[in-house]
């Protein structure tokens, strides 16, 4: 079967400074009329130091029915990539390759107008999205419906809440029934019972056999929705491939500064003193291959290795977790009172159990003692991420607070 | 093979494509087109007492004005017809030239939300510019006509003749605005120039004056102001005068085509970067 969409080599420029090239209105007129004589196409290159690249050559292949999430951070060119591939804008370089009818949503409300009805927005924005009048027509009621505005129908929408106005701009949004769908972080609006709803849709367009685009901060809403991923970092494509990996991948190196693992095989060059030696410190899943991602449900071990050159040293290590927010998780050591030590290479590990840890970016400091002296103390070693998981969400996609999050024995019964 | 064959591919590439595909687009947009005057015209008088009076508002002043300024005081003269009735029918024409260039060059601007969100033809945002104020203009003529007649001046079987007139009036205000909304997105210089325009075309136009105040040599030249011919047709449609003013419409007419097809021109080419620039 032929690709829904082919993106050859995509690049994109933007003009940094004022007005994209050409300063003055005559300048402009100038380069337009010598653009109409034949062989005068092209213009000249521009001042580099001005030009940005917000893609950097893109390609990629999407398959009819294949529902992908786009992440990376603010920059990447997640919106450029949508707004080229909807040709909002067009590249600067590449070709794209489309085959039958693009939609795309990349804000709720778009070609709404305050002082129309919600009824006639209803049909404006229908049209303004690419909708045929009939399609509007034999969705109207369906629209309607899942808007849940029905009694404020002939309201100017200026006088609805957000939420309302919100609800009733996804409604139309929603029942864009094009081949293939972008949609930029639409779900970040609303309560989260219109969000579920709003996911749900995505999701049976989804399994419509329609193709879909869909960028979201929420790489939990990614990981529930789509099959695969493309993380985009600065222009390019760093990743291309299943969700789930492509995910842990992005999670990971977007925040980890520290890194998961740190190795010193230098003994040389590792920290520590006269006294004490650390090899390695790394932080891994228990029961998984290598290098596998650690969601909220994984167990995970943190362990480190270090040369012990105190002869008869009571050691006593400790390891403090921390969250982004600096706020202390725990600070675990050893269960056993400390016992003279002899010189050697030394291991601590301790596991960490699953369904506890809230998903976000922890940072691990690590500390050894003899009796009271502090031998060593590295506040930050390691950073790593728990990734989220749909499970126990129920189709909610908000953020779970908590500085942890336990999965307790919890009862619900009937009484009366 | 697909089993959907009727799934066309597009290709999307740094180049434009050709006039005549950008053409078929815009009608194949044509719901939007007609989305989007329905729009002008429904927010146009909302929350206004008057509501759609004010269609005639206009040019029922600047009439009497003229009338006392260039009929009473300055004695122009008016080619036999009450100085009134003389001006009114080309403001009628003018102010919806007025209306719809004005509509027209900021008909980018005003929809920069649209064009940073979604796509369509461009063209499509000029277009409906211009056809919003028809109905401005309809209104003024569904009057303007009576009172006319109750002046003595009896509505002929010319009357038909404003349609080709009127889609004179319709193209060079297409072909202008497109090219002031397409600058308009880069230079915002463009709206305060087109109020300018707009008066140095009232004088430059025989709106105040008759066109037979110009040699009948030298006549033709006038209608390259592409409102000039349409204003003398007005005059000729509505007063029943006998001045032919037909090689004057033609040049006009001409001049029209020859804007429009420029406007469009210069549109197509500036409107790909629309979005990156407004």
């Amino acid at each position: 079967m032929l690709p829904a969409i082919e993106a050859r080599d995509i690049a994109k420029r933007y003009r940094l400074g004022h007005n994209g090239g050409a300063s003055t209105m005559a300048e402009l007129l100038g380069a337009t009329a010598a653009s109409m004589l034949p062989g005068k196409r092209g213009k000249s290159a521009g001042n580099g130091a001005e030009d940005f690249w917000a893609l950097k050559g893109v390609s990629f292949e999407i398959a009819p029915g294949e529902v992908v999430g786009l992440v990376g951070e603010n920059g990447a060119g997640k919106s450029t990539l949508l707004k080229i591939l909807s040709r909002i804008t067009p590249p600067t370089r590449g070709s794209v390759n489309y085959r039958g009818r693009i939609g795309s949503l990349l804000e709720v409300g778009t070609g709404f107008h305050p002082e129309l009805s919600g009824r006639d927005n209803v049909y404006l924005s229908g049209a303004i999205l690419g909708m045929h009048r009939a399609d509007v027509k034999r969705h109207f009621d369906e629209i309607i419906d899942f808007s849940g505005v029905e009694a404020f129908l002939d309201t100017p929408v200026k006088r609805y809440s957000s939420g309302m106005y919100m609800r009733l701009a996804f409604a139309v949004a929603a029942h864009l029934d094009t081949d293939i769908l972008l949609v930029d972080e639409v779900l970040a609006v609303g309560d989260y019972k219109f969000q579920q709803k709003c996911l749900n849709r995505m999701d049976s367009i989804a399994h419509d056999g329609r193709t879909v685009i869909f960028i979201s901060h929420s790489l939990i809403a990614i990981q529930a929705i789509c099959r695969r991923a493309i993380w985009l970092d600065r222009g390019t494509i760093a990743a291309d491939g299943p969700t789930a990996s492509v995910i842990a991948r992005y999670a990971g190196t977007e925040h980890t500064a520290g890194g998961i693992a740190r190795d010193w095989p230098d003994a040389d060059k590792a920290p520590g003193n006269a006294s004490i030696r650390l090899r390695n410190a790394r932080v891994e899943a228990v029961g998984a291959e290598p290098g596998a991602p650690i969601d909220v449900r994984q167990s995970f071990a943190m362990s480190f290795e270090y040369d012990n050159l105190r002869e008869g040293a009571h050691l006593n290590a400790g390891l403090v977790v921390t969250n982004e927010d600096g706020v202390v998780i725990f600070d675990a050591g050893p269960n056993e009172e400390p016992v003279a030590t002899a010189a050697g290479r030394r291991r601590e590990r301790c596991v960490v159990p699953g369904d506890l840890m809230n998903d976000g970016t922890y940072r691990v400091s690590v500390e050894l003692r003899d009796r009271g002296e502090v031998l060593l103390s590295i506040p930050d070693l390691l950073t790593f991420e728990i990734l989220d998981n749909p499970y126990g969400r129920f189709g909610w996609y908000g953020k779970w607070e908590g500085a942890v999050r336990p999965r307790l024995d919890w009862t619900s019964e009937k009484l009366t | 093979m697909s089993e959907q064959p009727d799934r066309h591919a597009t290709l999307i590439t740094p180049d434009r494509g050709s006039i005549l595909a950008y053409l078929g687009e815009v009608w194949a947009n044509r719901d939007l087109v007609a989305f989007l005057v329905w729009r002008d015209i429904k927010v146009r008088y909302r929350q206004t007492f008057f509501g759609a009076a004010w269609a005639l508002v206009p040019p029922f002043f600047t009439m009497v004005v003229f009338t006392l300024i260039f009929g009473t005081l300055v004695k122009v003269a008016s080619d036999g017809q009450p100085y009134w009735a003389f001006s009114i029918c080309a403001l009628t024409a003018w102010n919806y030239f007025s209306q719809a260039l004005t509509n027209a060059a900021n008909s980018a601007i005003n929809n920069a939300s649209l064009i940073e969100k979604v796509y369509f033809p461009r063209l499509s945002l000029p277009l409906s510019a211009i056809l919003s104020p028809l109905l401005d203009l309809a209104i003024a003529l569904a009057f303007l006509v009576p009172v006319l007649a109750m002046a003595g001046i009896v509505p002929s079987v010319r009357l038909p003749l404003l349609i080709p007139l009127t889609a004179i009036a319709l193209a060079s205000a297409l072909g202008l605005g497109a090219i002031l909304a397409a600058l308009n997105v880069r230079y915002r210089d463009v709206r305060h120039l087109v109020p300018l325009l707009l008066q140095l075309g009232l004088f430059a136009t025989p709106v105040v004056y008759p066109a037979s105040l110009v040699p009948e040599a030298l006549r033709p030249l006038l209608g390259l102001n592409p409102m000039a011919g349409v204003v003398e047709g007005f005059r000729w449609v509505l007063l029943g005068s006998s001045a032919d003013p037909w090689p004057l419409v033609a040049v006009s007419a001409v001049t029209a085509m020859v804007l429009l097809a420029c406007g469009i021109f210069v549109f197509m080419r500036l409107e790909r970067s629309f979005a990156d620039l407004i």
